[in-house]
């Protein structure tokens, strides 16, 4: 290729005869070793998808390491990216192409089962005549292991091809990537180039061109040597939409909610929400304070609260736990509180970077004594959004802590949504500052609801001393027995008073039949897209999410009155009944099959999965035809 | 940031008594240290005529944390050793209240230490004081972090093992530090001179108060108190200057610049005689929360106007809609 050409941006095909296959769907995985750039090129391809129409779900591919060394299995870097032709709401199966930059990095996926069978790989070939005579045995090892396999391999001189661009092909490849998968996919070539535009428009014009000309180059190669292409047709959106993480999501959701202080001590993967936010709260006068620990994180942002406005406090299992005795009292004080958790493998340090739906019982029963408390569970990217507002008010209006259970999935991964419209009634009106009126005291809990007035510091005639010892109306240190009785009585009752406002949540799919299935959280789009497949199959099946986990909303029992049986999808352990020594006297539930189970006397199953991996719709499909078959099996049925 | 409604225009200078200071009648034993601590604090917001509403008291857990349910001002009684982060929350929104911490050494030098290195780092404009009384009060008699070596208590019946931590000499160490005093609850004239220039000063004001509990350390500073050569009163024109009649007693004075970091580190270390006085003054050293604070006020169109902008950064724009900047 000359390099005349090189500098015309191309949008023609060079070659026109190969056939352009019609897709529903792919997924598609680029992997390199971190620093070579496939999260952006990833994340790029799903930008340019979602641009053009295209339902769209990237999830990142995170080595756990923060250096690991090169071409090293664990050291996989990546994304992950579900294109189709409507609304994508969750991460899908096994992928169906693949693009690495060496063959290491894809064979922690392989292994992990990521890929289809007879998926398509294409693979930098520079290492199969590498001077190092290990590498290149490795090379040639996994590329006959992959075509014994049945996968379809192509190997690709995408280093020999960016070199006579660039002088380091370790930093461009990414966008010789994309331009091949531009090809493939059969994306918009303008909006591709608009798209990096966008991504490096911090830096100069050079820097962009040299990106567009290695994007043109790859999908000049690809179009060229590839015998394939595939169109996933799109509708091009009619409403604007944004694109994010749901960590960034919950920081925007900060935002929009008014509050003004963050306290967090970094840990993974919260730390990414505060990392955006640290960028952007100043700009509307919020404050980001990171803490020597998740302790005084946790305090602080009491303390914030306490002085006029909810204050929010993000961290991630182990920061969970520390927060517990600031929670408590915060609950025993009434003082609004929203605490993020964005759920990571669990107990201990656990799986840092890997989703898990582990704290669900430790959010609600967490502290000690009886600290009643709302628990909310984002369901999507969106609902990260709109949850944290949901929590500030819900904080605000009943003086309570609110915790947010999101988790890594939900954190890294990305699934546009409609830009959301600006309302003043998101953001709390500023405290209230005006005389006590006589006779007020701090807790006159209402007799119904349990609500009382908040006071303020700064307002006059309210001056009194929070406690977090048992206390009474007055806010006076309570030995009465009876006292103590009446206190927890009104703060239990307000969880109550906040189930009276909720709706029941709706049903997807049969308004009754064989199985209803209950899922929380991340997995809502995975049990959606299963459920849907059994009834195109003529199963008799729904799914219920809850977004309220504490108090639980109106309608659950009745829905599961409709269905022969009812299962929860979870993201956290349940023994396997089919264990030698499992029986239903000593089998532990998932977590909210225990809450349902206890709640509504209903013989509530559950399946779960905790590989560290969001749930995939496939295992869940599976999971429910088991279900389906045992309990036509008659010795299995319900008693 | 929250800016509580100032008041506009007082018309007239309401001159308040000690009893609106007051609350209730502490439960604390006859001859406890904490009383003379309440006594000096609540003349302390008399003469300075501190709004008893735009008043916080944060403590947390022990005797001397019960403190702010005799103020008749805000108070928050938390929980154990974090009363700083706690009022670092309330610092860093309101301005426009006046913080103080209360806390014991066990809540601030064993369980709270964490938190009380960084808050001498802050640098945030909260006045403590710890109530020092070698020994955990509220959990009856264990020992804590300043107990001498060799202290007899319900953990330690043969004697406590380790060598005393010298909470002057930790904080004059932590870097940021702007203000380290020492006080006695004995001497109240000079308690109170100490806790007013601790209030007087812009910053994180550590004032460590050596605290009788005749309940559990019977006779403790006993030497002290009747012998008061065993007391160095640190003077300076920049610090305190004792009047003559404490001079008369206490004649055991030390010239001592309160700007002298260095000096103010070796007269920390001295534990007998013991220094009473202001060790360390720096009006230079910033607060944290001047740095962090934001001036504007928080309209809606104001967080919308950011939050839009934000949007912007994400937005994918239906074909039609495309911004010009975008294509
Ligand atoms: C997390 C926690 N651990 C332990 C306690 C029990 N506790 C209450 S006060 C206290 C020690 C108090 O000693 P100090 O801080 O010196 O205060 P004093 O009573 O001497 O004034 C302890 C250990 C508690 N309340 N919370
Ligand atoms: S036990 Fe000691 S510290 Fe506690 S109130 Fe009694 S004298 Fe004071
Ligand atoms: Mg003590």
């Amino acid at each position: 290729m000359n390099d005349t050409l090189l500098l015309q941006p191309e949008t023609t095909a060079a070659s026109t005869s190969k056939t352009v296959t019609a897709l529903d769907e792919h997924i598609v995985e680029v992997l390199s070793d971190s620093g070579e750039g496939a999260q952006r090129c990833g994340q790029s391809l799903g930008a340019i998808s979602a641009r053009m129409g295209n339902g769209v779900w990237t999830v990142e591919i995170i080595p756990a390491e923060i250096q690991p060394p090169a071409r090293s299995v664990e050291g996989a870097s990546g994304n992950r990216v579900r294109i189709g032709a409507c609304g994508i709401t969750n991460g899908g199966d096994e992928s169906d192409l693949a693009i690495a930059f060496n063959e290491q990095v894809l064979l922690g996926r392989l292994r992990a089962g990521e890929f289809k069978p007879g998926a398509t790989i294409l693979l930098e070939s520079m290492w199969r005549g590498h001077s190092d005579p290990k590498i290149a045995a490795s090379y040639l090892q996994t590329h006959q292991e992959l075509v014994k396999a049945g996968y379809r391999v192509y190997e690709i001189p995408m280093e020999r091809e960016c070199l006579k661009l660039v002088q380091d092909a370790r930093k461009g490849k990414n966008m010789f990537a994309l331009g091949m998968l531009c090809s493939i996919y059969s994306r918009d070539m303008a909006l591709a180039r608009e798209q990096i535009a966008l991504t490096f428009g911090k830096k100069n014009r050079s820097v962009i061109e040299a990106n567009v000309k290695l994007l043109d180059a790859g999908f000049r190669w690809a179009e060229a040597n590839l015998d394939f292409k595939y169109r996933i047709p799109a509708a091009r959106p009619s409403v604007p939409q944004i694109v994010v993480n749901g960590n960034t999501a919950i920081a925007l959701g900060v935002l929009a909610s008014g509050m003004e202080v963050c306290a967090m001590y970094p840990i993974t993967p919260a730390t990414s929400a505060s990392h955006y936010l640290s960028e952007v709260f100043e700009k509307v006068g919020g404050v980001v304070h990171q803490a020597e620990d998740e302790i005084a994180a946790c305090a602080f942002a009491i303390g914030a609260s306490y002085a006029g406005r909810c204050a929010l406090t993000i961290t991630s299992g182990p920061g969970f736990s520390l927060k517990q005795e600031g929670i408590g009292l915060a609950v025993m004080g009434e003082i609004p509180l929203v605490v993020v958790n964005v759920q990571r493998g669990g107990p201990s340090t656990g799986q840092p970077t890997k989703a898990e739906q582990g704290d669900l019982l430790s959010a609600m029963f967490g502290s000690h004594g009886d600290a009643p408390k709302v628990v909310m569970a984002p369901c999507s990217i969106e609902d990260c959004f709109y949850s944290i507002i949901t929590a500030r008010k819900i904080a605000e209006t009943f003086n309570m802590v609110v915790v947010v259970l999101s988790d890594a999935a939900l954190a890294t991964s990305q699934q546009p949504f409609p830009r959301p419209q600006f309302s003043e009634t998101w953001i709390a009106p500023p405290p209230d500052q005006g005389e006590i009126p006589p006779g007020a005291r701090p807790y006159d809990w209402d007799e119904v609801t349990g609500l009382a007035r908040r006071f303020v510091p700064g307002q006059p005639h309210g001056m009194h001393t929070l406690t977090g010892l048992a206390h009474d109306r007055s806010s006076h240190v309570a030995y009465d027995p009876q006292i103590n009785q009446e206190a927890i009585r009104a703060r239990s009752l307000k969880l109550a008073a906040l189930a009276k406002t909720l709706k029941a949540p709706p049903l997807y799919g049969d308004p009754e039949g064989d199985l209803l299935v209950i899922g929380w959280g991340s997995t809502k789009g995975a049990i959606e897209e299963a459920v849907g497949a059994l009834r195109e199959q003529g199963h008799k099946v729904a799914s219920m999410h809850l977004r309220f986990l504490q108090p639980l909303p109106p309608g659950i029992k009745e829905a599961m009155r409709r269905f022969r049986q009812v299962m929860t999808v979870e993201g956290n352990w349940c023994d396997d009944p089919a264990d030698e020594i499992i029986d239903e006297n000593n089998r532990r539930y998932s977590a909210l099959a225990m809450l349902l189970r206890a709640r509504y006397l209903v013989d509530v199953d559950c399946w779960s999965e905790v590989k560290g991996q969001p749930i995939k719709p496939g295992a869940i499909r599976r999971a429910l035809i088991e279900k389906l078959k045992a309990s036509r099996d008659p010795k299995d049925a319900m008693p | 940031m929250t800016h509580g409604s100032e008041c506009l225009l007082r018309l007239y200078e309401e001159r308040l008594e000690l009893e609106d200071y007051q609350n209730g009648v502490p439960r604390w034993c006859n001859g406890c240290g904490d009383n003379a601590i309440l006594a000096a604090v609540q003349r302390l917001c008399r003469d300075e005529g501190l709004r008893p509403e735009k008043t916080v008291f944060v403590s947390g857990i022990g005797c001397s944390s019960r403190f702010p349910h005799y103020m008749n001002t805000y108070g928050f009684h938390g929980i154990h050793g974090r009363a700083l982060p706690i009022a670092q929350g309330v610092c860093l929104t309101r301005p426009d209240l006046k913080v103080f911490v209360n806390t014991g050494d066990g809540d601030c030098c064993s369980i709270g230490a964490g938190h009380w290195v960084h808050a001498v780092r802050y640098n945030m404009n909260i006045k403590l004081f710890l109530h020092d009384n070698q020994i955990y009060g509220l959990t009856k008699k264990q020992a804590s972090p300043t107990s001498p070596a060799g202290t007899r208590s319900n953990t330690t019946p043969r004697g406590s093992y380790l060598e005393a931590l010298n909470p002057l000499t930790v904080t004059l160490g932590v870097q940021n530090v702007s203000f380290v005093a020492q006080a006695a609850d004995w001497i109240p004239e000079l308690l109170y001179d100490i806790v007013k220039a601790a209030y007087r000063h812009k910053g994180f004001s550590f004032v460590r108060i050596i605290q009788r509990c005749p309940e559990f350390m019977p006779n403790q500073f006993d030497p002290w108190m009747h012998d008061p050569q065993r007391t160095m009163l640190l003077r300076h024109a920049q610090g305190i200057t004792p009047s003559e009649g404490l001079a008369r007693v206490y004649r055991n004075v030390r010239e001592h610049d309160p700007s002298d970091l260095e000096r103010a580190r070796a007269v920390a270390s001295c534990i007998d005689p013991v220094p009473v006085g202001i060790l360390y003054r720096n009006e230079e050293v910033p607060c944290y929360e001047d740095l962090r604070r934001s001036t504007k006020m928080r309209t809606a169109a104001y967080v919308k106007a950011g939050l839009e902008a934000e949007f912007d950064k994400f937005t994918i724009w239906p074909e039609e809609a495309r911004t010009p900047a975008a294509a």
